[in-house]
C-alpha cells in the first residue's frame, strides 16, 4: 500500500481513539509558559475547545500511536483479527501535531494511547518518548494524559508518570468473567496490580512534594480508568460496586464508562444489540451521587431494580427518592447538608446557596426557586415555611408526573 | 428645564472604559463613605451617553467600611458585563453592605441573585473565549478574530499571555484588539473580521481530526449546541463540518433501520450492525474527501464545469467502477453516470445481476471537460495532465474503499487506474493485479456502445459488455466469499 500521508494517518488514528471516553484535562498542577522556552499552561480547570455532533467535548488531541495490535480483544476495533485500516505515527509526528494544534488554541494537550505492537515494552517506550520529547525538547507545559500498559517494565511506567499529568490503565470490563471471555490475553490481576503500583507512585510523589517543593510531581492529575458497558452481562449494580471498589483501592480520580458501541467488523461473541447510551449516562449520574452527594455504593445499588439495572427513564437520584419516600420531605430551613443533597433536583451548588441563604432568612418556596434550576422537580421533596408537599410525596403516580414525557425509542427495541 | 441654585441633583461618575473596575471601585468607595444613596448617582463610561443634570461626583470623606472579598471578586466580573445597569447594581449592593456586612451571603436576595447571574454570564463568555479563539499563523504571528458578548478582552488577556508566552500573537475583536510581542501586551482599536487573515494550512488537519473523533453512532446534537452555541461558529473552522456529519449520521442510521427491518435472522442482523460504520473512520474520511474535492482546483477544468462530480456508492462495495469523466448531465446533476451512457450502464448492470446500489461508481476525472458548440457543450477527452491531476482523488477513493475488484471503463479509466497506457482489446477479459491489493478489470466505456452506428454490432458489443460484467460479478463474489 502507498505510504499514508500525515492527514490520512490522523484520520485513522483519531477514529480509532474515539471509543476512549476520557477527554478530561482538569485537576492537574497549575503552570504556564512564562519563564520557559516552550508553550502551554494549565490553570486547574480544563477547557473544552470544541464539541462534536455526538455531544462530546474535544479538549485533547486524542489519538493512538498505532491501531495495530497483537491482542485480539473482542470488544476492540483495533484487535488483531479486525480488518480496519492500520496506520502508525512516529513519535515525532505526534509531537509536531500536538504542538501545532496547541499553538492554534485547538486543544489543551495530548491524550495518547496505543495498540500494542511488537511488545508491551516497545510500545510503552514509544509512548514515553512522545511525552519526553514534548516536555524536554519542546518545553511543552500543556496537559498530557498517557495510557500505560499494565505489563510494561515498571521503570517505563514510572517515566510515563513523570512526564504525564494523568495516567490511566483500563480495567476494560466490569467482571472477571467478561474479561476472560472477551479479552482472553489480558489479565485482570495484572491490570489491578499495575493500578496499585501507580497509586503507590502517585502517593509517593505527593509525599515528596510535601517535603521538597522542587520534587518532580508524579501524574499530578492522578489516575483514571475506563470500563466498557454492555458488552458483558454485568448489571448496573455490579458495575457500581466494581467502580466504587476501584475508587477506594486505587484512589482513582475518575472511572469512565464507554457504552459498547457497535464497531465495524464486530466479533461474533459480542451482543448484537448496542446498549442505549442512556445507560452510560445513568452510570455517570450514579458515579456523581457517590463522588459529590455522599451516597454509599450500596445505596445507589438500592436505587436499581430487582434485575440490578438502574431505571432508564429517570435519573438514579430520583429513583432512590421514589423508593425511599420516608426520607422526604426535607425541610430546607433545617435539614443538614447531607439530607439536602439527597433531594432530586438540588445540585451541589443549589445546596450551598440554600445553606448560605438560610443563615439570613427563613426560606420560602419562591426563594428556593431562585436558587435552583427547576423548582418543579424539587417541590415534591421539600418543605419550606410556606410549602409542604405531604400529598404529593405519597402519590402513587409521582413517578409518571416527574419522569420526562418524551421518550426516544430505542433503535433496536424488540 | 432650568437648574436653580448650586444644588447637586445627581452625582455623575465617568469611568475610563467599559471594563474600568478600578475607576468604579474608587468612585464607589468614596460615594458610599460620603453616604450618597444609589438613587443619586449616574454612572457613565467615557464616550458613552451623558446625563445633562449630573455634575461630577464630589469626593467627601466619611467613615470607611470593609466589604467581603467575595463581593470584590464578583464585582470584577460584573463590571465586564454589557448590561448598562451593572455599575449601579454593584453600587446598590455596596450600599447594602455598608449597613449589613453579611448582606452578600444571602443568596436568595434578588439583588445578589441578579449580580451572581451577571457574573456567571461573564464567566461563561470568558471561558468560551479561552476555548473558541482560533489562531491562524501568518508570517510567524498567530492572529485570531473573536466576538465576545461582554467587555472581557482585557480580562482574558492574561490567560493567553500565560499560555502562549513565547509566541507573538494578536486577538482582534470588534471593540478592542490586543497584541503580544513576547514581552509586552499592547492594545489597539477594534477590528472587523475581514482584517483577520484567512485559512491556515493546518486547519485541514484539524478538520480531519474533528471529523474522525466524532462517533456517528452517538449523535447528540442538542448537547453539542448547548455547549457550542451557533454564535461562536463563524470563527471556528471545524464547525463547517457539523452539518454534513449530522446529515450523514442520520442517513446511515435510517439505512440501518431499513435493512434491519427488511431482513431477519442472526446473520443479517449482524450485517446491519456492521454496516453502521464500515471501516470505522471510513465514512468520515470519505466525507472529508468528498467535501475537499468540491473545491478542487488541481487542474483548470474546474473553471468551466458546474461542479465536481465525485464518486458514490456504499463504501464497503466489492466492486468499484471507474468511468472517464462526467458528461453534460452529470455535470448538472453532480452525480456520476446519470446521462445516456449511465442508462446504458444501468441496463447492463441489471442484465449482469449487479445491483447498482451495491457498487461504487466514480470517474477518473471529476470535472466535465467540454467544447462549447453553439448551445451545446460537447464532451472532450481529458488529457494526460488532467488525468494525472485527478489521480489525487481517485487514489484516495480507492485507498479508502479498497475494492477487491476495480473495473476500468475505457482507456482513460485504465490509464488512471493502471498508471500506464493500455490497449483495451489486449487487456480485456482477465484480471490485472494491483500493487496496492485487489485487481483491475478493463472493459469498454458505456458511451462507446452508444456511438456504434451499425445495429448488429451494437447488440453484439452490448452483449460482450454484459458478459464482462457477469465475469466481474462472479469474480467479486469469489474474492469476498
Amino acid at each position: 500500500m502507498a505510504q499514508l500521508d500525515l492527514q490520512s494517518k490522523l484520520a485513522i488514528l483519531a477514529d480509532a481513539a474515539k471509543y476512549d471516553a476520557s477527554c478530561a484535562s482538569s485537576g492537574t498542577s497549575k503552570r504556564d509558559s512564562r519563564g520557559g522556552k516552550g508553550l502551554g499552561s494549565t490553570e486547574g480547570m480544563g477547557i473544552c475547545h470544541a464539541y462534536a455532533p455526538d455531544g462530546r467535548c474535544i479538549s485533547l488531541l486524542k489519538i493512538l500511536l498505532t491501531n495495530s495490535c497483537i491482542f485480539d480483544c473482542a470488544y476492540c476495533i483495533n484487535r488483531k483479527s479486525s480488518n480496519v485500516r492500520r496506520a502508525r505515527f512516529t513519535a515525532e509526528e505526534v509531537v509536531r501535531l500536538t504542538l501545532e494544534f496547541y499553538k492554534r488554541n485547538y486543544i489543551e494537550g495530548l491524550f495518547l494511547s496505543s495498540g500494542i505492537i511488537r511488545s508491551s515494552n516497545y510500545t510503552m517506550e514509544q509512548i514515553v518518548e512522545v511525552a519526553r520529547s514534548l516536555r524536554e525538547d519542546h518545553d511543552f507545559r500543556g496537559y498530557i494524559h498517557l495510557k500505560t500498559i499494565p505489563d510494561a517494565d515498571p521503570e517505563l511506567v514510572r517515566q510515563a508518570g513523570l512526564y504525564a499529568d494523568r495516567v490511566s490503565i483500563n480495567v476494560e470490563l466490569p467482571t472477571e468473567d467478561g474479561l476472560r471471555r472477551l479479552a482472553p490475553e489480558k489479565d485482570g490481576g495484572q491490570i489491578e496490580s499495575a493500578m496499585s503500583d501507580t497509586r503507590a507512585a502517585i502517593d509517593e510523589g505527593e509525599e515528596a512534594k510535601k517535603k521538597y517543593k522542587s520534587a518532580p510531581g508524579y501524574a499530578p492529575a492522578g489516575q483514571s480508568t475506563q470500563m466498557i458497558v454492555g458488552a458483558d452481562a454485568a448489571s448496573d449494580g455490579d458495575i457500581i460496586t466494581r467502580a466504587s471498589g476501584l475508587y477506594d483501592r486505587f484512589r482513582l480520580r475518575r472511572v469512565y464508562y464507554s457504552a459498547f458501541s457497535p464497531i465495524p467488523d464486530a466479533s461474533a461473541v459480542l451482543p448484537l444489540k448496542r446498549p442505549p447510551l442512556l445507560r452510560e449516562h445513568r452510570l455517570y449520574q450514579s458515579d456523581w451521587l457517590m463522588r459529590f452527594y455522599g451516597f454509599k455504593p450500596a445505596e445507589v445499588v438500592n436505587a436499581a431494580g430487582d434485575d440490578g439495572m438502574l431505571p432508564l427513564d429517570i435519573d438514579p437520584k430520583l429513583a432512590w427518592a421514589l423508593k425511599f419516600r420516608e426520607s422526604f420531605p426535607v425541610d430546607v430551613n433545617r435539614a443538614p447538608k447531607e439530607q439536602l443533597l439527597r433531594v432530586p433536583g438540588l445540585g451541589t451548588k443549589a445546596v450551598d446557596r440554600i445553606l448560605a441563604s438560610r443563615r439570613w432568612r427563613k426560606l420560602r418556596l419562591d426563594d428556593v426557586a431562585r436558587l435552583t434550576v427547576s423548582i418543579s422537580k424539587v417541590r415534591p421533596f421539600i418543605a419550606t415555611i410556606d410549602w409542604r408537599p405531604t400529598l404529593l410525596t405519597d402519590r402513587a403516580d409521582l413517578r409518571t408526573l416527574l419522569a420526562p414525557r418524551e421518550q426516544q425509542l430505542e433503535l433496536f427495541a424488540a | 428645564m432650568l437648574r436653580e441654585g448650586p444644588m447637586i441633583d445627581a452625582h455623575r461618575v465617568t469611568l475610563a472604559a467599559q471594563d474600568d473596575f478600578e475607576g468604579w471601585r474608587d468612585a464607589a468607595r468614596d460615594l458610599a463613605e460620603a453616604g450618597v444613596p444609589p438613587s443619586a448617582i449616574i454612572w457613565r463610561v467615557d464616550g458613552g451617553p451623558d446625563d445633562l443634570f449630573a455634575t461630577d461626583a464630589t469626593q467627601p470623606k466619611g467613615a470607611s467600611f470593609a466589604v467581603p472579598r467575595a463581593f470584590i471578586d464578583l464585582a470584577k466580573s460584573v463590571v465586564c458585563h454589557s448590561d448598562p445597569e451593572r455599575f449601579a447594581l454593584l453600587y446598590a449592593m455596596l450600599w447594602k453592605l455598608r449597613t449589613n456586612r453579611n448582606a452578600f451571603e444571602d443568596r436568595a436576595d434578588p439583588l445578589v441573585d441578579r449580580l451572581e447571574r451577571l457574573a456567571k454570564e461573564v464567566r461563561r463568555d470568558v471561558h468560551k473565549m479561552h476555548a473558541f479563539v482560533r489562531f491562524r499563523e501568518i508570517n510567524d504571528r498567530f492572529v485570531a478574530f473573536f466576538e465576545p458578548d461582554h467587555h472581557i478582552v482585557r480580562h482574558t488577556a492574561g490567560f493567553f499571555v500565560r499560555r502562549f508566552t513565547n509566541m507573538r500573537w494578536s486577538i482582534l475583536t470588534p471593540e478592542l484588539s490586543i497584541y503580544w510581542d513576547g514581552e509586552a501586551l499592547t492594545e489597539g482599536p477594534g477590528a472587523a473580521r475581514a482584517e483577520a487573515p484567512g485559512g491556515d494550512p493546518l486547519e485541514a488537519m484539524w478538520k480531519t481530526y474533528y471529523a474522525s473523533i466524532f462517533n456517528p453512532a452517538r449523535l447528540k446534537v442538542g448537547a453539542m449546541l448547548k455547549e457550542m452555541p451557533k454564535k461562536y461558529w463563524r470563527n471556528m473552522p471545524e464547525t463547517s463540518l457539523v452539518q454534513p456529519l449530522i446529515a450523514n449520521a442520520r442517513t446511515r442510521e435510517l439505512e440501518m433501520i431499513d435493512r434491519a427491518a427488511a431482513k431477519t435472522g442472526l446473520k443479517h442482523a449482524l450485517e446491519a450492525e456492521r454496516s453502521i460504520e464500515p471501516g470505522g473512520n471510513l465514512r468520515a474520511s470519505w466525507e472529508a474527501l468528498f467535501k475537499e474535492a468540491r473545491g478542487c482546483t488541481r487542474c483548470d477544468l474546474y473553471k468551466h464545469a458546474t461542479q465536481t462530480v465525485f464518486g458514490e456508492g456504499p463504501l464497503d462495495a466489492s466492486i468499484m467502477f471507474v468511468g472517464e469523466q462526467p458528461g453534460d448531465q452529470e455535470d448538472l446533476a453532480g452525480r456520476p453516470f446519470v446521462g445516456p451512457a449511465g442508462q446504458v450502464f444501468d441496463e447492463a448492470l441489471e442484465k449482469a445481476g449487479i445491483p447498482r446500489s451495491q457498487v461504487y461508481v466514480t470517474n477518473a476525472v471529476k470535472h466535465f471537460k467540454f467544447e462549447q458548440k453553439g448551445k451545446k457543450r460537447v464532451h472532450s477527452k481529458p488529457n494526460a495532465g488532467e488525468i494525472e491531476a485527478c489521480r489525487w482523488w481517485i487514489d484516495q477513493e480507492r485507498s479508502l474503499i479498497r475494492p477487491p475488484v476495480t473495473v476500468a471503463l475505457g482507456a482513460t479509466a485504465a490509464r488512471s487506474v493502471l498508471d500506464k497506457v493500455v490497449t483495451i482489446s489486449k487487456v480485456r477479459g482477465s484480471p490485472i493485479p494491483l500493487a496496492e491489493g485487489g485487481e483491475c478489470w478493463v472493459t469498454v466505456h458505456p458511451s462507446f456502445l452508444l456511438r456504434i452506428p451499425e445495429p448488429e454490432r451494437r447488440v453484439e458489443e452490448r452483449q460482450k459488455f454484459v458478459d464482462d460484467l457477469k465475469r466481474i460479478r462472479d469474480r467479486a463474489e469469489k474474492l469476498t466469499a
